[in-house]
């Protein structure tokens, strides 16, 4: 397996090579490798090796290369994986350009660096998401692969003492043309550290790729069917207890007293740990810290937060839409257009909170000294993994040395750092290691949530039927906001409105308002598709609506206001093709279309759906067309639409935490249901390719199918369903 | 302690499969079998499934059709999947919707874990007549 494993060793004796040691020689400029609002220009600082563990002679012309004077080759991955597939599109990214075969590559996961890991597509921030690796990587790391390239082919040259332009790379190896000598980049590997690194550098033309539009295996797939493959919850530093935790079942609550005798009593129990608002039971094993964690009674002060419902939230959404929001955007004069529509159309959509659900319960194995401290995780955003552990333990930055894992799912869950911080004050009190284990009932009730939002949308519509005017008003948590300040501003931010901003749709009056409102006692946090995954809802359900009340077929409806959007038309007509939109289905059975522009992504899917009399639905097939401009791993970016559907899928029809006097309703994955075996539909996906930048893949797939779900239940039954999930009393018929 | 980390802890009430073994051949859920309850049944874990047919041509299936993502369920998915193949070396549809319902998987690999099973499926076939 092609994965560095991590070392269980003591920390004294392990190299200090990670964020240690690093001699920044050169700037490679991203420039605006990156789509989307948050990309902000600046250089990304290469350095030249792992200082003291590497041999001297190796060669690290930057952050995410090493050839060692062996000969193998070890890419630093500064994304993380998840299932997305970025080890293997990454990776894909610097061996086009290296030259190097996939499959003598080695991984290593980033360590914590801001400045040498940052995401130039996420403001900096060492993170993964936003459905954007690909995207930030496109050219930065294309270009580490190449500068690598050019040097090494520069010290065979010179070692021949010919030109530069006489030699080429193929297969880890500089080939001079005309002599057909060879070398390998091992043996190049000294010399070449020697040179300077090269200023500009040329990438390769499209027609000249190998690698990238191949469809490559995964390298992380071998030990993920064996049972080898290392996740966060795997981490076994020697001599490691295992805790598991009850936090306060209402946001915001305090502990006031645990009688801890009958927990202290159970064998295995060695600790009980309290904290502010939380109560952890440390044991020999998960069986005992569990069965410790039943034992203690505990007495909550549930605090101000002790009655809230998700009723009181929605409520408080429905009359603050009645205000004005901030302007997201703002087209002609809706106002004015709207008094002169021949027929005006209204209505309410609500989505609801939602959990990740990851199948890898929240985790995190800390082990806090005296003058140091050790944390094994699985997360999306590294450096602040680290910050958080400093920050509680007194410590110096330097002194946080944080291994990251195999991600055993992440939707933007592990964009988060609550797991660690929690991990860590309770390892302040733990001597040793300790690896900090949730339940999953823990896990779902004390998940940070996608938010529930209301809309208000209405639209005018001419004597054609067409819309003239849009008017969407919305309310809602901003994730932004705190998540990442800078990118929040005059009340905006780019993903609380993306999808609802329209981009596609020719529309001559459009207003779109949002307000920011935070909801009481429950956090809130990315979630697959985040912003989109309620706009789209929104937006394309309401065209669906419109294009009912115009009694025009939806596809077509769609079609002729997307005349300035060639591309988003092509993949509608693929999609509607592919699906065969105009044949006919049986009674109780309908198709059900949407179409959007999110991350970077055209896609329009087809949905299609089996109402049964007592309402159950049931999802038979859905046909995804879509055109992400350049494609790295074919393979990925279908298995990625499949997977996304599904995930779609789980939240149209079951997705909703409630709660009731401040505690979340849902525990486990009998009552926070999700898609299973026997539910998934057939899925087929269709790819328009073409050169043009990439756009993000790891989430549209979420946002396009919920609306094409419910605009199908519409054609099946007539009823139109404005609030998430799937209410199958709503569709009862006889 | 046994130090095996390739069977995962997903729920601990039987509802998600990500802790399936096998038991004397049958996919059980780990975390809600006592170890009493065990007695001398033969306990196969995923580290241990390449060693039999059916777990063989199952892993195999799931490498050529690219089946994983996050990779967090897949060894309960592999254990249930192997389970299926011994007892019913074709499965039907629904086989595979019976066999492997219990087993969630949330990067949604589905559509390729039932395509998997039937490709495994194939091989054993393949496998029968040539023998």
């Amino acid at each position: 397996m092609p994965f560095d494993r991590p070392r269980w060793i003591p920390a004294d004796r392990r190299d200090s090579a990670l964020a240690d040691g690093v001699s920044r020689r050169i700037f490679l400029k991203t420039g605006a490798a990156a789509a989307g609002g948050l990309m902000l220009g600046f250089g990304l600082p290469a350095y030249a090796g792992e200082a003291s563990a590497a041999a001297s002679s190796d060669f690290a012309p930057n952050a995410f290369i090493r050839i060692g004077v062996d000969g193998s080759v070890t890419l630093t991955m500064p994304y993380v994986e998840m299932g997305q597939g970025a080890y293997t599109s990454i990776s894909m990214l610097i061996a086009e350009e290296l030259e190097v075969p996939l499959s003598h590559v080695r991984l290593k996961h980033a360590p914590p660096n801001e400045k040498l890991y940052g995401n130039p597509a996420l403001g900096g921030i060492q993170a993964t998401g936003n459905s954007n690796a690909i995207r930030a990587a496109w050219v930065p790391l294309r270009q580490a692969g190449a500068t690598a390239r050019v040097m090494l082919i520069a010290a065979a040259a010179k070692r021949w003492k010919v030109e530069s332009s006489s030699c080429y790379a193929e297969r880890g190896e500089v080939v001079h043309k005309a002599s057909s000598r060879r070398v390998k980049y091992g043996a190049l590997a000294g010399a070449a550290a020697k040179l300077p690194v090269p200023e500009k550098v040329t990438l390769k033309r499209p027609d000249e790729f190998k690698l990238i539009g191949t469809p490559a295996k995964r390298l992380d797939a071998p030990s993920k069917v064996n049972g080898t493959a290392i996740y966060g919850i795997d981490a076994r530093p020697p001599g490691v207890k295992i805790a598991t935790l009850s936090q306060s079942p209402v946001f915001g609550g305090r502990l006031k007293s645990v009688d801890d005798a009958a927990a202290k009593a159970v064998k295995g129990v060695r600790q009980i740990v309290q904290l502010e608002d939380a109560v952890a039971v440390v044991a020999d094993h998960m069986g005992a810290a569990k069965k410790g964690l039943a034992a203690l009674v505990i007495e909550w002060d549930s605090g101000p937060n002790a009655t809230l419902s998700t009723e009181d939230i929605a409520r408080d959404l429905e009359k603050g839409t009645l205000n004005a929001g901030a302007v997201a955007q703002n087209v002609g004069d809706v106002v004015k257009a709207m008094t002169g529509a021949v027929t005006k159309v209204d209505s309410i959509y609500q989505v609801p909170f939602l959990a990740h659900a990851t199948m890898e319960p929240m985790n995190c194995t800390v082990d806090v000294r005296k003058d140091s401290c050790e944390v094994w995780v699985g997360n999306q955003a590294l450096a602040r993994a680290q910050a958080t552990a400093a920050k509680i333990t007194g410590l110096p930055l330097e002194k946080i040395i944080v291994h990251n894992h195999l991600i055993g799912g992440g939707f933007g869950r592990r964009l988060e750092i609550d797991g660690i911080t929690r991990a860590v004050q309770i390892a302040m009190h733990v001597d040793g290691p300790v690896k900090v284990v949730w339940t999953r009932e823990e896990d779902i009730q004390h998940d940070m949530y996608r938010p529930y939002f209301f809309d208000r949308i209405s639209a005018g519509l001419d004597y054609a039927g067409m819309p003239i005017a849009w008017n969407h008003r919305f309310a809602g948590s901003s994730i932004l906001a705190r998540w990442l300040p800078p990118a929040f501003n005059d009340g905006l931010d780019g993903d609380t409105t993306d999808g609802a901003i329209h981009r596609l749709y020719s529309l001559p009056h459009v207003r779109v308002e949002y307000l920011r409102m935070e909801p009481p006692g429950i956090p809130t946090a990315f979630w697959r598709s985040v912003g989109a995954s309620h706009n789209v809802f929104v937006v394309e359900s309401f065209m669906d609506e419109l294009a009912a009340t115009a009694k025009k077929d939806p596809v077509d409806y769609r079609r002729a206001l997307l005349e300035k959007a060639p591309r988003a038309k092509a993949v509608l007509e693929l999609a509607a093709e592919k699906a065969g939109w105009s044949l006919p289905l049986p009674q109780g059975s309908g198709r059900g279309v949407s179409i959007q522009f999110v991350f970077g992504t055209y896609m329009a899917q087809v949905a299609e759906v089996e109402v049964s009399k007592d309402g159950g639905v049931r999802v038979r097939r859905v046909v995804c067309a879509l055109d992400c401009g350049s494609v790295v791993n074919p393979d990925t970016v279908r298995a990625q639409v499949q997977g996304a559907v599904i995930f779609g899928i789980s939240a149209a029809l079951y997705g909703e935490i409630t709660l009731k006097d401040g505690r979340v309703e849902q525990t486990n994955f009998n009552t926070y249901q999700v898609l299973r075996m026997s539910e998934a539909p057939a899925i087929e996906v269709y790819l328009i390719e073409n050169t043009e930048s990439p756009g993000g893949m790891g989430e549209p797939g979420t946002s396009a199918v919920v609306p094409a779900v419910t605009n199908a239940i519409f054609a099946a039954t007539g009823k139109r369903l404005r609030k998430l999930p799937v209410d199958p009393a709503e569709l009862k018929h006889v | 302690m046994l130090g095996m980390t390739g069977t995962k802890f997903g729920c601990g009430l039987a509802l998600c499969g990500a802790c399936t073994v096998h038991l004397n051949g049958v996919a059980t859920r780990s975390c809600v079998t006592t170890v009493d309850s065990v007695g001398n049944a033969a306990i196969t874990t995923i580290e241990a499934i390449g060693t039999t047919a059916s777990g063989r041509k199952i892993q195999r299936a799931w490498l050529d059709l690219e089946v994983v993502q996050c990779g967090y369920c897949q060894s309960g998915q592999i254990m249930s999947a192997s389970a299926l193949l011994a007892t019913h070396p074709h499965p039907s549809d629904s086989d595979i919707d019976d066999a492997m319902s219990g087993n969630i998987c949330r990067c949604g690999t589905y559509v390729r874990i039932r395509e998997a099973i039937k490709r495994a499926a194939e091989s054993s076939a393949v496998t029968a007549k040539g023998s």
